[in-house]
C-alpha cells in the first residue's frame, strides 16, 4: 500500500463533508460489504453425499465456480484508493486466478465501454493515431507470463512485522499472469517514433488520470500493451480493457485503463514518481525511476497459520522471480540461513516471471527457522532484512525484497519471522 | 523482439524456417501496418492534460494563495486537514520538517510538499487530474493556480501575494529537489551488490 487504505467507508465518511457524496450512492454501502464479509467468513461447512458414488451428481452451469470447500479470498475488500492481497498461501503452481491477482487502485476501478475506449498516441511521432481496442487486436500478439508486483509489496513486513503475518499480509502485492497483447515496438513502428522521443507518458483511464513517465527504451525492448490476461479479456481491476505492461518493473508503472501515450524528450514528473515510488536513502537522498523490481522469494507452504501435524516429511513450496530476467537458483535453509540447499525448481525458467521451488524437508521436531534465497541470471542474490536494511535505511519505501523466514516451533505452530 | 524469434526458430530446430512474423515486423517487413486512424486535433485535445517542469502545458490563467485559501477551505480541508496535516487515511500536505531530507532513517517523519515534492509543477498537474477526489476535474484554471499557490505559500515556498500563473509557477525552484537520484541499480544489470 502506497498510503493508508482509504475505505468505502471513509470515503462517503470524508465526500458526505465535502458534499461531493452524491456521486458516491450508487456504490455499495460500506456496511453491505461488511455483512458480505461477514456472510463469506461464517459459511457453514459444505454438505455433501456420504458416498458420491451412489447418485447422480450436479448439472453443468453457464460458469464454474470453485469447490464449496475452497475459498480463497482477497483481502481487504471495500477499497477506493488502497490495495486487495492476493492470498498467496492459497495458491500453488505459478499463475495467479484471474480472479485473486492483488490490485492497487487509486481512484476506484472504472466501469469502461470496450467499444468507446480508445488509445491516442501522439507528441514526438510522425503520426499522432487513435487505435480503438479492436484495432489494437489486429496487431499480431504475443503471449507471455509475466508477474506483476506493486513496488510497495512488503511494507507491513519491513516496518510493523509481527509473527501473525500470513504469506498474503506479507507479500500479497505480487501476482503472476499469462499476458496477451500487441508488442509496444509494433505500435512505436505504426506510429513512427521520431528519433529524438526518450520519455513517454502513460495515462490511465480512472478517475485520477493515474499517469507514469516511461523510457522509450523500455517500450521498445518488452514492453505490451495487453488485452487479455489468462486466455480471457483483463479483469476490470487489472486495466479493462487494456493496460500497459512493463515485464518486471514495478507494478505502478503497468498503467490500467490506458488511453494514452505521449512521447516526448523528458520525464513528466508526476506526483507518482516524485511524490510518491520514490525510495528515501541513507545520506539524505531518494532514488527516483527505480523500476526494475530485485529478486525475491517467499515460502507458501509451511506459512502462518498453518500447523504441522507430526514430525516427517513435508514439501517446503514457494516462488521466487526477478525483474531483470531468470531466476536461475533458489536455496532454502531450515535452520535460519546457518547452512542452504539448492531447492527444486518445478517450472519453466521464463525471464520476468514466477517460478515455483519446492525443498522436502524432513522435520525432526525440533524449533526450525525456514528461509529462501532466491538467485537471478544477473548474479543478483536476495539479501537478508539485516542488509537491506544497512543499505535503503529503515524509513525508505519502497522495493522490499529482503529474504523471509518462517518459524515452525515445536508443537508445528508456523509464525512468520522477518529479521533475516 | 527478433531475438525473441531467433530463439524460438533455434529451440524448435528450424533455423532456415523464417518466422511468419517477419513478414510484418521483420525489417524487411512494411514497418506500418495502416491500423486504426489519424488522431484528430479534438481527439487529443480532450486529452491532453500533461505539465512538464519547464511549464510546458500548463494553460492559460492565475491564482493566489489569497483566492486559493477558500477554495482550499471548502474543496480540500475536509480531507486534508484545516493547515494540511492529513486526516488519515488521506494524506498530510503541509508543515513536513524542514532542512533535514533523513527519511530513511524513520518512515515516521512526514513527507510533504514543502521538504519532499521535487516540482513544483507536478502540484498544478496532479490536482488537475486527480483532485477533489469525488468530483476530479472539476476546478478551473483559475482555481488550480490559486490553491497551488497557497499549499506554496503554506510552505513558504512562494510569498503570499504573488500571482501564479504558466511562467511563475515554472519558475519555482522546490526546497527538496537536489536530494533525488538517479536509480543506480540500473546500468549494472544486477549483480551481487545490494543498492
Amino acid at each position: 500500500m502506497d498510503e493508508k487504505p482509504l475505505t468505502r467507508r471513509s470515503l462517503i465518511a470524508g465526500a458526505a463533508v465535502a458534499a461531493g457524496g452524491a456521486l458516491l450512492s450508487n456504490l455499495p454501502s460500506a456496511d453491505a460489504q461488511q455483512v458480505a464479509n461477514q456472510a463469506v467468513a461464517a459459511l457453514p461447512p459444505p454438505v455433501v453425499p456420504a458416498d458420491p458414488t451412489k447418485g447422480p451428481g450436479g448439472p453443468t452451469t453457464a460458469v464454474g465456480s470453485r469447490s464449496a470447500f475452497v475459498n480463497p479470498t482477497r483481502a481487504p475488500v471495500g477499497e477506493i484508493t488502497g490495495t486487495t492481497l492476493t492470498p498467496l498461501h492459497a495458491l500453488t503452481g505459478t499463475i495467479t486466478p484471474s480472479d485473486l491477482h492483488f490490485a492497487r487502485i487509486h481512484a476506484g476501478i472504472p466501469a469502461i465501454d470496450p467499444e468507446k475506449h480508445t488509445l491516442i498516441i501522439h507528441g514526438l511521432v510522425d503520426r499522432p493515431t487513435t487505435f480503438t481496442v479492436a484495432d489494437l487486436k489486429r496487431f499480431p500478439s504475443v503471449t507471455r507470463p509475466h508477474f506483476v508486483e506493486c513496488a510497495g509489496n512488503g511494507r507491513s513486513a519491513y516496518r510493523t512485522p509481527k509473527p501473525e503475518m500470513t504469506p498474503q499480509q506479507v507479500d500479497g502485492m505480487i501476482a503472476n499472469s499469462e499476458w496477451t497483447g500487441v508488442p509496444l515496438s509494433a505500435l512505436f513502428r505504426e506510429v513512427g517514433v521520431k528519433r529524438e522521443a526518450s520519455w513517454f507518458l502513460a495515462e490511465g483511464g480512472d478517475a485520477c488520470l493515474m499517469a507514469r513517465s516511461i523510457p522509450v527504451s523500455k517500450g521498445k525492448d518488452d514492453a505490451l500493451i495487453a488485452w487479455a490476461q489468462n486466455g480471457e479479456p483483463i479483469r476490470p481491476e487489472q486495466g479493462f480493457p487494456i493496460r500497459l505492461l512493463l515485464p518486471g518493473w514495478e507494478g505502478n508503472t503497468n498503467v490500467k485503463w490506458l488511453r494514452r501515450m505521449k512521447l516526448g524528450t523528458e520525464p513528466f514528473m508526476t506526483r507518482w514518481e516524485t511524490a510518491k515510488y520514490t525510495d528515501p536513502l541513507p545520506g539524505g537522498k531518494a532514488r527516483i525511476f527505480s523500476f526494475e523490481m530485485d529478486a525475491k522469494s517467499i515460502i507458501t507452504s509451511p506459512a502462518f497459520p498453518e500447523r504441522l501435524s507430526k514430525p516427517g516429511w513435508w514439501p517446503v513450496s514457494g516462488m521466487a522471480w526477478s525483474g531483470r530476467g531468470r531466476i536461475t537458483r533458489v536455496d532454502v535453509s531450515t535452520d535460519g540461513g546457518k547452512t542452504w540447499v539448492e531447492a527444486e525448481l518445478l517450472t519453466a525458467l521464463t525471464p520476468k516471471a514466477v517460478v515455483r521451488f519446492q525443498h522436502m524437508w524432513q522435520w525432526k521436531g525440533n524449533d526450525s527457522l525456514l528461509m529462501s534465497r532466491a538467485v537471478d541470471e544477473t548474479g543478483y542474490v536476495q539479501p537478508s532484512m539485516a542488509q537491506l536494511k544497512a543499505v535503503r535505511g529503515p524509513g525508505t519505501d519502497y522495493h522490499f525484497n529482503a529474504i523471509r523466514g518462517w518459524r515452525v516451533a515445536r508443537d508445528g505452530a508456523v509464525t512468520f519471522e522477518a529479521n533475516t | 523482439m527478433r531475438r525473441w524469434i531467433f530463439l524460438l526458430a533455434a529451440v524448435a530446430g528450424t533455423s532456415c524456417r523464417v518466422d511468419s512474423r517477419d513478414d510484418y515486423l521483420g525489417d524487411k517487413g512494411p514497418g506500418q501496418l495502416g491500423i486504426g486512424h489519424a488522431a484528430t486535433n479534438e481527439e487529443i485535445a480532450a486529452e491532453n492534460f500533461d505539465v512538464l517542469p519547464n511549464g510546458t502545458g500548463l494553460p492559460a490563467g492565475s491564482g493566489t494563495a489569497e483566492q486559493g485559501a477558500p477554495i482550499y477551505a471548502a474543496q480540500c480541508a475536509s480531507c486534508h486537514g484545516e493547515n494540511g496535516e492529513g486526516k488519515p487515511p488521506y494524506p498530510q500536505l503541509l508543515g513536513g520538517p524542514r532542512n533535514t531530507f533523513d527519511f530513511a532513517s524513520d518512515y515516521k517523519i512526514p513527507r510533504t510538499i514543502g521538504n519532499y515534492w521535487p516540482y513544483a509543477t507536478t502540484l498544478y498537474d496532479y490536482i488537475h487530474r486527480a483532485m477533489p477526489l469525488t468530483t476530479p476535474g472539476s476546478l478551473t484554471a483559475d482555481q488550480t493556480y490559486a490553491v497551488t499557490a497557497y499549499l506554496l505559500a503554506r510552505e513558504g515556498i512562494l510569498a503570499p501575494g504573488q500571482v501564479l500563473d504558466a511562467k511563475s509557477l515554472a519558475a519555482v525552484q522546490m526546497p527538496a529537489r537536489a536530494h533525488f537520484v538517479e536509480d543506480d541499480r540500473r546500468g549494472t544489470v544486477g549483480g551481487a551488490k545490494v543498492r
